[in-house]
């Protein structure tokens, strides 16, 4: 059983390790995120969106020549395909939908690649919000697409210059404006991290992904449930989602793809659940690549989402009570996936999806098995990384 | 008795507490630096275990932290440091930092060190109160530590309440709605926000911290509470002090200012 329990925790992870100053904040957001998002005023408005802006459903493709090749029978969600190029939209139109019922007036956030940042820029756009998005000195100049789509969408993107001035300072940096700006600003996580609420809240905004599934599945497969479902994981949201109605299904194997960056043990990866502990960051209980001291270690992966040295309590708890498959891809497997896909399909992933992709060398599954790999974003944003790459 | 027990007891206003991070400006300053304080006339001394990532911190504590962390500091290397930290202090001593390096040292392990060389509290910012009361309380009690929480503008006179009831030792006001070292100075706004805890006559007493810099803000401050606490501004003149060469002349000329 994967579910949440009153004090946000997911077996033994989760719950909110935060300073005093956001608890006000924090305990808004968890007294009332139930009640808005089951509204049907919300419900209305949230699943407008979706259908008209974001363009849901997105289809599930039978990838014909990929399952020639693997000899399963091999099904993509398109979560590609949604508005802004990536799945993190469904995330934050219901955040922004939220936090104008909560009356606030500032949108900040925090990104890695930028999807996220572009997603919260779109929907703060959209709805006439300030926006302002926290993004590593490093991943601004490795995404520099997304930080001029953003400023194009009317965000401000400011740079975080602390530690490895990657996603996780972004993340640091963030809560540190919503500690300085408490009551009129919300602050948009993009991933099933951060404190309770929002790992569960993520999940739920995410979770349309695996509702579409089960009934894309049953009007082709006949039945509504994948032997497999694939997904790539950094914080996790995109999983997360494709995982959701699947938990408390047992005959639907949960395949999690983390990024092994230059090889787990070469001190460059991004794999949590193979070399983290459990310890806590942004306020959760979780999995966590630290030192023997406990300070955070800097993760590596070529894929700017999948570099966080943690990993959602939701996902850190299906790694340790087994119900999850975690497996690791390295960055060059991970290239030659997303070339494979774009060969194969015409579809040029993001790279931290071709993560997902290249798991399928490393799992076993039988014969015409069902499998769903979530393909969680398109690879536009990454082109400079494929042509620096270059091996095509 | 609790050195801090004992000296809420015996001084009832302007009590100055300065923070400061444990291995900086070099990893074996800290006792030096500690020493200086108590003999240059500071009440209590925060000692700062350095953290990779200080989420209510701004960019001094954050530097100071970083330094600190390459310079080699860990929790292993701040109990050696202050083994015999008794036989030349005399001060309360409180260790401060997050809860990570905490958890993976070993909670109890931890707290058994701090009673071991003499420390007599603790503040942990992002150990939320019912986790404390859940998981910590016993521990810290048992081996005579006090935990002191944190309050902000926007923390609910019930909320506020239930601090109380929880906190020995002290309560942390934070001065506004912000990360350390944020501002100068102290607003109207905030003089309102002083008087409003003031009056809700807490059973602990309170401390004020976050953008008090100089004497002017210590001593308004003090107007409102016991006194207050001083921490990014003296980590800066830790760093001119450090250009220079010598600490403990800046130390005490800086407290004295504060004093005056």
């Amino acid at each position: 059983m994967i579910a949440v329990d009153e004090n946000g925790f997911y077996g033994k992870f989760g719950g909110a390790f935060i300073p005093e100053m956001l608890y006000p904040n924090i305990e808004e957001l968890r007294e009332n995120y139930l009640s808005i998002t089951n509204s049907e005023e919300f419900q209305k408005e949230f699943r407008s969106l979706l259908k008209d802006y974001v363009g849901r459903p997105t289809p599930l493709f039978f990838a014909s020549r990929l399952s020639e090749k693997y000899g399963a029978k091999i099904y993509l969600k398109r979560e590609d395909l949604c508005h802004t190029g990536a799945h993190k939209v469904n995330n934050t139109v219901g955040q922004i939908i939220l936090a104008k019922k909560l009356g606030k007036k500032r949108i900040i956030a925090e990104t890695g690649a930028g999807q996220h940042g572009v997603a919260t820029a779109t929907v703060c756009a959209l709805m006439g919000m300030d926006c302002t998005v926290y993004m590593g000195e490093v991943d601004m100049a490795r995404q520099k697409p997304n930080v001029e789509r953003m400023r194009i969408l009317g965000s401000k993107v400011v740079p975080a210059t602390s530690g490895s001035k990657t996603l996780k300072d972004a993340t640091n940096e963030a809560m540190r404006q919503w500690i300085n700006n408490p009551v009129d600003t919300h602050y948009i996580i993009g991933s099933v991290v951060g404190p309770h609420p929002y790992p569960e809240m993520v999940a739920r905004f995410q979770s349309v992904i695996s509702e579409e599934m089960k009934t894309q599945l049953l009007e082709k497969e006949g039945r509504e449930n994948p032997d497999l479902v694939v997904a790539c994981v950094g914080g996790g949201s995109n999983a997360a989602g494709a995982y959701y109605h699947y938990y408390n299904q047992p005959e639907v194997r949960l395949i999690a793809v983390e990024a092994a960056g230059l090889g787990v043990k070469s001190g460059k990866s991004a794999a949590t659940t193979m070399l983290g502990k459990p310890g806590i960051l942004h306020g959760s209980r979780t999995l966590l690549m630290q030192t023997e001291d406990g300070q955070v270690v800097e993760p590596h992966s070529i894929s700017a989402g999948l570099d966080y040295p943690g990993i959602g309590p939701v996902h850190a708890h299906l790694f340790d009570s087994g119900r999850g498959e975690f497996v690791a891809v390295e960055d060059e497997a991970a290239m030659q996936a997303g070339i494979m896909l774009s060969r194969l399909e015409g579809i040029i992933p993001a790279i931290e999806s071709a993560h997902a992709f290249s798991a399928l060398d490393q799992i076993r599954f039988n014969k015409d098995d069902v499998i769903v790999i979530n393909l969680s974003g398109r690879g536009d944003k990454d082109l400079e990384t494929y042509i620096k790459w270059g091996n095509y | 008795m609790n050195r801090i027990d004992q000296l809420f007891k015996n001084k009832k206003k302007d009590i100055l507490s300065i923070y400061f991070t444990a291995g900086f400006p070099h990893l074996e300053d800290t006792l030096p630096v500690m020493k200086a304080l108590e003999s240059a006339g500071a009440d209590i001394i925060e000692v700062g275990v350095p953290y990779s990532d200080p989420i209510a911190d701004g960019p001094t504590i954050q530097d100071s932290n970083m330094v600190a962390l390459s310079n080699g500091m860990s929790l292993h290397k701040l109990f050696e440091q202050l083994a015999n930290m008794r036989e030349h202090l005399s001060l309360p001593v409180i260790l401060m930092g997050y809860l990570n390096p905490v958890v993976q040292y070993g909670v109890e392990k931890f707290c058994q060190k701090c009673k071991e060389v003499g420390v007599d509290g603790l503040i942990i910012p992002d150990l939320p109160m019912k986790q404390y009361i859940y998981e910590y309380k016993e521990l810290f009690d048992e081996y005579g530590l006090r935990n002191t929480f944190l309050i902000s503008p926007q923390t609910s006179e019930a909320r506020i309440r239930e601090i109380d009831q929880h906190s020995d030792g002290f309560i942390y006001m934070v001065s506004s709605a912000s990360i350390t070292g944020a501002k100068s100075g102290i607003s109207q706004e905030q003089v309102t926000y002083f008087e409003r805890i003031q009056r809700m006559e807490l059973s602990n007493p309170r401390l004020i911290g976050f953008g008090i810099s100089d004497h002017e803000t210590f001593s308004k401050a003090s107007q409102y509470a016991h006194g207050a606490i001083i921490g990014s501004a003296f980590i800066n003149i830790l760093k001119k002090a450090n250009e220079k060469g010598d600490l403990s002349p800046a130390i005490h000329s800086f407290i004295q200012k504060v004093k005056q």
